[in-house]
């Protein structure tokens, strides 16, 4: 299935050659084999240096924030906890506008766009300061107080973002595109630069699995059972941000991902963790790859945010699932 | 065989004391049981024994005090069952089960086939081979405890440690549970410390009793000589008569304070 959407990925799009001539191209690459696939270099470039970067991209983005997704619902015992929730959207909006505020012209001269540099560090350092916050006032074990705080970080950095909006009428319409999420401009650069944050994030997380089930029992229980809450969840968040906050910076917010497919894969195979976790993963890219191609072909030549789509398409998907689901009860 | 002790074990929520001083020492396979009214201190004590809250003063393990830091090494002699355990509704039966293995499992790894060895024998033993797949939320309140009790087993700890193990069950699973819990005392040599309100229940399965009020013990001994209808007036503020049975059973009956 992962396989099918990624060529599916590559295939379909606005410019660039018509769709049946890739496979065909991709069987001539073979050893001893020799099609005429009628692609020109040129076409064959866009596939490559555009299409395919972008479906990789969109791949990683899926699962990582799946992936954050579903380990932030195990940690925080919460269902309806996403990736965003202790405040990496807030403080990527907030690093994103900023830059965008001191306007392309100051930045455009600089070695390396400053963009996802800057989303990424405002992520942490919303994360961060949430953590901080938390911990200090809450001297109990709950994971409530880290919630809140996550909520009251997140109110503090959105005002900011909007009074710095405010002062900078002209960038409101790039800022709000690049809030709704976008993979348009993806390149293989991007993909060097997330892909580090994602394997080491995933990694770690994947390797909490076990973990996590046993968390599902409450912090006391779990605690009794041996288990040092505390620094799991630690480890956890961690991981979780490191990697959402890097999935950010490259492609924007994409909202509904972390939570829509933790949750379509708990009703298809079982709350487990050992398996959601690795089923997310890989969901997680289908999803996203999937959402993506209407994305770029819906109001062509225009794109459609991915954001968009992921909610328009995810939303109905999961209330029928849902549905079926209790039906069968 | 294992002995657990508590020296000076005092614990205090937010500045006020909800334990204060308590000492004792349970000789191997004693099931001492913990009485007092709401609030004197009796979950308190599981809970710190447990490593749920802190604490001051030591809790010892066959002499030696269990470390403050290794939540797994007091998991492995120290087996804990909640008054109100969370159960999450869509978990197998037997994965439950399994999580009482946690403690010897160490952090990326998986359970080994001794784990579930160890589990297929509790599930057998406790006559819950045939509910192994099933959902938690699909099972009755009394084989749900029988079920957190499962858990506990598979710890292989040697120290139970139960908080109201029948607050939420009618008279007969009662009774059921509370058998399960002695025979296994018999059977594999238990040590075991419970919290209980049935106060005839507790004077018919434990050695001894210690009654608590306001975190300190005001009473201990067997039931003879702890459940007596003054010390019940003074320290419940009950008004209840004491009823003596031939076999030894000691019958606790609240009175009405008019009848027409």
């Amino acid at each position: 299935m992962v396989v099918v959407v990624i060529i599916a990925g590559v295939m379909i799009g606005p410019a660039g050659p018509e769709w049946w001539r890739i496979p065909l191209e991709l069987l001539d690459r073979l050893p001893f084999v020799s099609i005429d696939s009628g692609i020109s270099k040129i076409d064959w470039n866009i596939v490559m240096q555009i299409r395919a970067p972008r479906v990789v991209l969109a791949a990683l983005i899926g699962s990582m924030l799946s992936l954050a997704g579903a380990s932030y619902q195990g940690v925080f015992r919460n269902p309806l906890v996403d990736p965003y929730l202790l405040g990496v959207a807030a403080g990527s909006g907030l690093g994103a506008t900023l830059i965008f505020a001191l306007g392309n012209a100051s930045t455009s001269t600089w070695m390396i766009n400053p963009l996802p540099l800057a989303a990424f560090s405002g992520g942490l350092i919303a994360v961060f300061s949430t953590y901080m916050l938390g911990t200090a006032f809450g001297k109990n074990r709950s994971s409530t107080t880290l919630v809140l705080a996550g909520i009251a970080v997140t109110s503090l950095f959105t005002a900011i973002q909007t009074f710095v909006l405010q002062r900078n009428n002209d960038v409101v319409r790039q800022v709000y595109s690049w809030i709704l999420g976008r993979l348009s401009s993806a390149t293989w650069g991007d993909v060097r630069l997330v892909l580090p944050y994602i394997v080491i994030s995933g990694g770690v997380l994947l390797s909490h699995r076990r973990l996590l089930d046993v968390m599902r029992v409450g912090d006391d229980e779990a605690l009794a059972l041996g288990i040092n809450v505390r620094r799991v969840r630690l480890i956890v968040v961690v991981a979780a941000t490191m990697g959402t906050a890097a999935a950010v910076a490259v492609s924007g917010l994409i909202g509904f991902v972390g939570i829509i497919v933790p949750h379509t894969v708990r009703l298809l195979a079982g709350a487990s963790y050992r398996l959601v976790l690795p089923l997310s993963v890989l969901l997680g890219a289908v999803f996203l790859v999937a959402a993506d191609i209407p994305s770029r072909v819906l109001s062509n030549p225009a794109e459609t945010p991915i954001g968009v789509i992921t909610a328009f398409f995810g939303a109905p998907f999961f209330l029928i699932l849902l549905r079926s689901r209790e039906a069968s009860r | 065989m294992t002995t657990i002790g508590f020296c000076d074990l005092s614990i205090s929520y937010d500045g006020k004391k909800a334990v204060d001083g308590f000492n004792d020492i349970l000789f191997s396979g004693e099931w001492l049981c913990l009485i007092g009214p709401n609030g004197a201190g009796k979950s308190s004590v599981l809970r710190a024994a447990a490593g749920l809250v802190p604490y001051s003063g030591s809790v010892a393990i066959d002499q030696t005090e269990i470390p403050n830091t290794s939540a797994r090494w007091r998991a492995q002699h120290i087996a804990y069952v909640p008054q109100s355990p969370v159960i999450p509704t869509d978990m197998s039966v037997y994965d439950y089960v399994l999580l009482g293995r946690s403690p010897y499992i160490s952090y990326f790894s998986t359970e080994s086939s001794h784990d579930r060895d160890v589990v297929g024998r509790v599930l057998e033993r406790l006559d819950l081979s045939r509910f192994t797949d099933r959902s938690l939320g699909t099972l009755s309140g009394g084989e749900v405890q029988r079920l957190v009790i499962a858990r506990a087993l598979a710890q292989e700890a040697p120290v139970l440690l139960l908080d109201e193990p029948t607050s939420a069950l009618d008279i007969g699973h009662q009774q059921q549970a509370l058998e399960l819990v002695d025979g296994l005392r018999r059977e594999q040599g238990f040590t075991i410390i419970s919290a209980m309100h049935d106060l005839t229940l507790a004077g018919l399965y434990a050695d001894r009793l210690v009654l608590m009020h306001e975190g300190h013990r005001v009473a201990e001994g067997t039931a003879k000589q702890v459940l007596k209808s003054e010390t019940l007036a003074e320290f419940y503020g009950v008004s209840a008569r004491v009823h003596h049975e031939a076999d030894g059973t000691v019958v606790v009956i609240p009175q009405r304070s008019s009848r027409l």
